[in-house]
């Protein structure tokens, strides 16, 4: 594969391994990360996502 | 590998020929332009095939697209699959006689349609003219079909021979979405459209993402039958998307597995609208119908995450080459598992992000879907051949995210998309204390798979680096403008590219090329590998040299064995329904 191991760490990856041997570079993310990921969310986030979902309304497909 | 497999050369391989159908959801961006009637969705999905087909730079002259051919279904009149025909329309009955398909087939001066080409103008005046036509299909350089399908949009992909081509040739899918919206938001006086890789709006309506793949048609019908529902049932936990709300129209809160469990009614049958199977039988297989058949598996969810793809693909493949070998040896494979009721087991197993719940088997015993896999797996495994690199790797993959399942499912975030949003919608929740019903997961479920960059969710993670990448984003550009080598699609592709104002139309396995004389030439690939790069390249075959060359390669190809015109050259139109679903 062109980019990046499709492994992830494993019971059996080197005792060694550590936050950032995990497949994609950065899975196990900090605590801090993962807020910072909320907070883009909610920066994205639809704002008025009861609308929103209400108005996503598809027609059946196959 | 076992001594029983009867390619005992190999043994299993992910490699066959296979594709991708991706319907896109799509909502007019502006909110309160949005009805919610099919006339809109109708009318908004051929702005986007308009748009892409006839507006941008990369697929051409502006104005001019090339045709879909409805008539690819015909079957060949030669034994060999290969003729060459004067003054003939295509047939349009549609027969199960025995062709040998390795050898294309020439029709000469058919009849063509009067070619559409776009009045010059604005953007929005290209877009109202190809309106007002219901311009609703297009070929795209890189072999695949754009096209407007009931009241979405639909990528097909071109036919791929390995995991990761059908990766790329999806991704490439994504890049084909984001441009046509990118052309609608920039048009004046035309509105700006959304396109979703989803499969469900949480309202009662289904979209499917459909995996197609070539299965030798001497495996019985029943025993693909009999196979494929404790599979197909369980693969969800692997490669399931995941999605917010239980039920079809999502009315019981919580998370559930798969996004199109839910819409499943029966095991087996031909409905892919309604009463959905598990297996389903639509079988063109738009190849040598006495040697293939075309699997049309409509259950799969539609998979941002490009290793859920590329393990949905390859796992598949590898259990359809397990049926073929069990066909050729007589000895069995795949594990013996009945399940009692799979159409409950599909839901059950979909309702539990735990994994825990057993199904019922019709012999009485109670297995966990991980189990389920692991046995499939097992058996996969021990007749497989690992030193093909693919296969090594789709159950390398296959094989670790069994075990982190089994063991801390979070450690399989980065590459099961179920489990990615998961853990993102279980973190949002925790933090705000909202509970499952909350119109702001709901609404986060959606925005995963907007295809806008900066509106998507899914490009979020993936830009944190919390996903797994297979391929570039710059191999997704080049494939959006280059059909893979392997197939047929190459030579479509190509003459697309290189020859769009000579290529008449082109279906999955015809393509009619009009030369300046007035001339005409369909050409039939019956086989999906003939017109490859390969193909092409031991037949001298260049697709960019002038079409007098490229003719005179076909011709060449067919001259060994060419056939006198027959006497039933009957009339036929090209257009009929849409056989490809």
């Amino acid at each position: 594969m062109s980019q990046q191991s499709l492994h992830g760490s494993g019971p059996s990856d080197d005792e060694n391994s550590s936050e950032e041997t995990a497949a994609g570079g950065q899975v196990f993310a900090s605590a801090q990360g993962a807020d910072d990921l909320l907070d883009e969310i909610d920066s994205v986030l639809e704002s008025n996502s009861e609308e929103f979902v209400r108005s996503f309304v598809q027609k059946g497909g196959q | 590998m076992s001594d029983q497999a009867p390619d005992a050369r190999r043994g299993l391989v992910t490699e066959r020929v296979m594709g991708i159908e991706t319907e896109f959801g799509i909502l007019d961006a502006a909110l309160d332009a949005r009805t919610g009637e099919a006339s809109s969705s109708i009318a908004l999905s051929h702005l986007v095939v308009g748009a892409y087909g006839l507006l941008h730079p990369a697929e051409g002259t502006r104005g001019r697209r090339v045709r879909w051919d409805y008539g690819d279904e015909s079957p060949l009149r030669d034994a060999r699959g290969f003729e060459i025909r004067r003054a003939a329309a295509h047939p349009t009955q549609l027969t199960d006689q025995v062709h040998d398909a390795h050898l294309p087939s020439i029709d000469m001066d058919m009849p063509l349609q009067a070619p559409e080409i776009a009045p010059e103008g604005s953007d929005a005046e290209v877009l109202a003219w190809a309106a007002r036509r219901s311009i609703g299909n297009t070929v795209l350089s890189n072999g695949a079909r754009l096209y407007v399908d009931h009241a979405h949009p639909e990528y097909s992909s071109p036919e791929v021979t390995s995991a990761r081509e059908a990766v790329l040739q999806d991704r490439a899918g994504e890049v084909v979405a984001q441009r046509a919206m990118e052309l609608l938001a920039a048009a004046d006086g035309v509105p700006e459209v959304a396109l979703y890789k989803n499969n469900t709006d949480g309202k009662g309506a289904s979209y499917g993402t459909h995996e197609n793949y070539l299965l030798a048609r001497d495996v019985p019908f029943e025993r693909v039958v009999q196979a494929l529902l404790p599979f197909f049932a369980t693969r969800q936990i692997l490669v399931g998307a995941g999605r917010v709300g239980l039920g079809t129209r999502g009315t019981e809160p919580g998370f559930q597995i798969s996004s199109r469990a839910d819409f499943f009614e029966e095991k087996v049958g031909l409905e892919t609208t309604l009463d959905r199977p598990i297996v389903n039988t639509r079988d063109e297989p738009h190849a040598d119908a006495e040697r293939h058949r075309r699997l049309h598996v409509i259950i799969g969810d539609a998979n941002l995450l490009e290793t859920s793809t590329f393990l949905k693909m390859g796992m598949t493949s590898l259990v359809l080459a397990a049926l073929e070998a069990e066909q050729e040896s007589g000895a069995r494979i795949l594990p013996v598992l009945e399940l009692a009721d799979p159409v409950q087991a599909l839901r059950d197993i979909s309702h539990d992000p735990t994994l825990t719940r057993t199904v019922p088997l019709a012999d009485g015993r109670e297995l966990t879907a991980l189990q389920i896999q692991r046995a499939h797996l097992e058996a996969v495994s021990a007749h497989a051949d690992r030193t093909d690199p693919e296969t090594a790797e789709v159950l390398d993959l296959w094989s670790e995210l069994l075990q982190a399942l089994e063991t801390e499912p979070a450690r399989a975030a980065d590459r099961i998309e179920w489990v990615a949003k998961h853990q993102l919608l279980e973190s949002y929740r925790a933090r705000a204390g909202l509970d499952w019903g909350d119109a702001r997961l709901r609404a986060i479920d959606l925005q995963f798979g907007d295809l806008r960059p900066q509106r998507s969710l899914f490009t979020k993670l993936r830009s944190a680096g919390r996903v797994a990448t297979l391929v570039s984003d710059q191999e997704v550009e080049e494939a959006v403008g280059t059909p893979p080598a392997s197939t047929r699609a190459y030579l479509r592709g190509r003459l697309v590219r290189h020859h769009r104002g000579e290529v008449a139309s082109t279906g999955w396995d015809v393509i009619t090329l009009a030369a300046e004389d007035g001339s005409t030439t369909r050409v039939r690939l019956a086989d999906p590998r003939i017109g490859s790069r390969p193909w092409c390249e031991a037949l001298g075959l260049d697709p960019e040299a002038a079409l007098p060359d490229v003719l005179e390669a076909l011709a060449r190809a067919a001259a060994d064995t060419a056939t006198v015109p027959g006497p039933d050259a009957d009339a036929g139109s090209a257009v009929g329904t849409d056989p490809s679903h």
